[in-house]
């Protein structure tokens, strides 16, 4: 995947305008594990969506195995999951995850079956017949996932997927999506306000700055593969911790520097 | 599988199923019609014990209780079992109820086609904002005006047009009863979330597809609680539709030629007036009843 010289601005023109992403070039490659970072307002989300082509650039350019962003989303190359779930409240969790695939017309008994192979790899085999509203926060979220890979799509863009669940949720939530990445094969553009679920994570955390939203360092985690409870207490992992969070608090004291300056 | 057990379902409270709603709902209107006949005939006690006066006082009571004004309400249900007139034995409920079914029908029918109006509208107008700007000022508008005005000039268009005139009647009942239902299915198709129709994007769903696989489904519970208001104001629109239509057979007739013979039989008037919103009454509880069955408890509107 190939973001080149991508900018996006909201609102009108001149004073008005909010410049939220400026520059951002970036190549991520097939089966890597991607985690953007940054303060609230640096575009992380905005970027996600124009990979995902919810909305488009201002100017620049997003490919995706060499395709405009566009032509991936009608060739369905995205899975998608958000903060919130978004079940649908009137479909069983199986009937869920056949949506996409339902939209794709799928017939009947495939849909079935891979809903049922999708559920397994969560671990939600007998919850099929449920409602959405049976079902715990990160079970949900484990539903959500499941209904974003059922079509087996290139790129699994995840918005915060975890913000909403406690911390023992999220950890072990964090454990299944690495384990269904190595699974699956797929490539992961995941976004967190956490440092340490970055780290965690990722085989690179792209760390980002505020206004306008810029890319200011690209973090390798070379972390050995699978990561695993150990991971976490490895002295590496704190120091890939500390690395990013000084990536981030550098461009913190340049903002404040450069507001001080123009007021 | 660990992941699994350690996560536990949520447990909710089960939701009342929906016998029990029916049946908790009839225990109420009877209770509630318990309630009216007993304030009616107390009040009917009052001004008779009082000469028609307020107690203490020598203000008169604002509506006589005797028995023309304010009729016992057993000579009420009595004079539905009684024959029409001296030389027909037909019971009074029986005409009562074969008007009822006539006025059903065209109120049934302008439901039916203010139902498919009122939900094609909100379909325009989810998928066009320029044409829910545009048009919906109209649609409001259509309300402001009387039906009492809207009638006589359905009547009159329809017999030009050729139709017969219960067609005209079920026009002015679907006219009352398309806005709650253009109003509701609106709001219904826009009720899911935006992240929802984003999935749907990112699918790379059609249009068509995103209104039969989430709007509509999302819109349930809101168009079933306009069809209720729906119900019954079709009933309504039908018995006024009825008036300025000449029609013979319909519970709209009935209610004119009581109210002009009120002084010789004023129970009689209230018996159609009884049986009228008996029919209204029905046509609710079936519309309730579609919705139990096609609507689960947890996603009801009330």
């Amino acid at each position: 995947m190939q973001l080149t010289d991508i900018n996006k601005t909201f609102g009108g023109r001149g004073a008005d305008a909010v410049h939220a992403l400026k520059d951002i070039n970036l190549s991520i490659k097939s089966n890597e594990f991607i985690s953007l970072i940054g303060p609230s307002g640096c575009g992380k989300s905005t970027l996600l969506r124009l990979v995902g082509d919810l909305i488009t650039p201002s100017a620049g350019d997003v490919r995706v195995n060499g395709k405009p962003a566009h032509e991936a989303r009608l060739k369905r190359e995205y899975g998608m999951v958000f903060q919130q779930a978004t079940l649908m409240e009137w479909r069983t969790i199986r009937q869920n995850v056949e949506l996409p695939l339902e939209v794709m017309a799928w017939s009947a008994d495939k849909r079935q079956a891979r809903a049922r192979q999708m559920l397994d790899l969560v671990h939600l085999a007998e919850f099929e017949r449920h409602y959405p509203w049976q079902l715990s926060g990160g079970m949900q979220q484990r539903v959500a996932i499941a209904r974003a890979l059922a079509f087996e799509p290139a790129l699994l863009l995840m918005d915060e997927p975890f913000g909403a669940l406690d911390e023992m949720t999220r950890e072990r939530m964090q454990l299944e999506v690495l384990r269904i990445w190595s699974q699956t094969h797929t490539t992961v553009i995941f976004v967190t306000h956490s440092i340490p679920e970055a780290v965690f994570l990722s085989t690179r955390v792209v760390v980002m700055s505020a206004r306008p939203g810029r890319i200011s360092a690209i973090v390798d985690v070379d972390l050995p593969q699978p990561r695993n409870f150990e991971t976490r207490e490895d002295p590496r992992f704190f120091e890939k911790i500390t690395e990013v969070r000084e990536a981030l608090r550098r461009d913190e004291a340049r903002g404040a520097a450069l507001r001080a300056a123009t007021s | 599988m660990a992941v699994a057990q350690a996560l536990e379902p949520v447990a909710s409270p089960s939701a009342p199923s929906a016998w029990r709603v029916v049946t908790r709902r009839a225990v109420a209107f009877l209770l509630i019609c318990a309630l009216l006949i007993g304030a009616w005939e107390g009040y009917k006690a009052l001004g008779t014990a009082t000469g028609g006066l307020i107690p203490g006082t020598t203000l008169k009571l604002p509506i006589r209780a005797d028995d023309r004004s304010l009729p016992h309400t057993w000579r009420i249900v009595g004079s539905l079992f009684e024959p029409v007139r001296a030389s027909d034995d037909t019971l009074l409920i029986a005409n009562l109820l074969r008007y009822a079914a006539f006025t059903w029908f065209e109120a049934a029918v302008g439901f039916a086609m203010g139902g498919v109006i009122g939900f094609f509208l909100g379909v325009v107008f989810v998928q066009s904002e320029l044409l829910e700007r545009g048009l919906m000022p109209y649609v409001v508008a259509s309300q402001a005006v009387p039906l009492l005005a809207v009638a006589p000039m359905v009547v009159i268009w329809g017999s030009q047009a050729g139709l017969p005139a219960w067609l005209a009647v079920s026009i002015i009942a679907a006219y009352l009863t398309f806005f709650p239902v253009a109003i509701n299915t609106l709001r219904g198709l826009q009720s899911p979330d935006p992240a929802a129709i984003e999935l749907m994007r990112s699918y790379a769903a059609t249009p068509a597809q995103v209104l039969w696989k989430l709007r509509v489904p999302a819109a349930l519970p809101y168009i079933f609680t306009a069809l209720k208001i729906s119900a019954t104001s079709s009933v309504v629109g039908a018995i006024v539709g009825e008036l300025p239509s000449g029609i013979q057979n319909g519970l709209g007739r009935a209610l004119l030629t009581f109210s002009q013979y009120f002084t010789t039989g004023p129970e009689r008037l209230f018996g159609a007036v009884l049986v009228s919103a008996l029919v209204g009454l029905a046509f609710f509880g079936l519309v309730t009843l579609a919705e139990l069955w096609l609507v689960p408890a947890r996603r009801r509107l009330e």
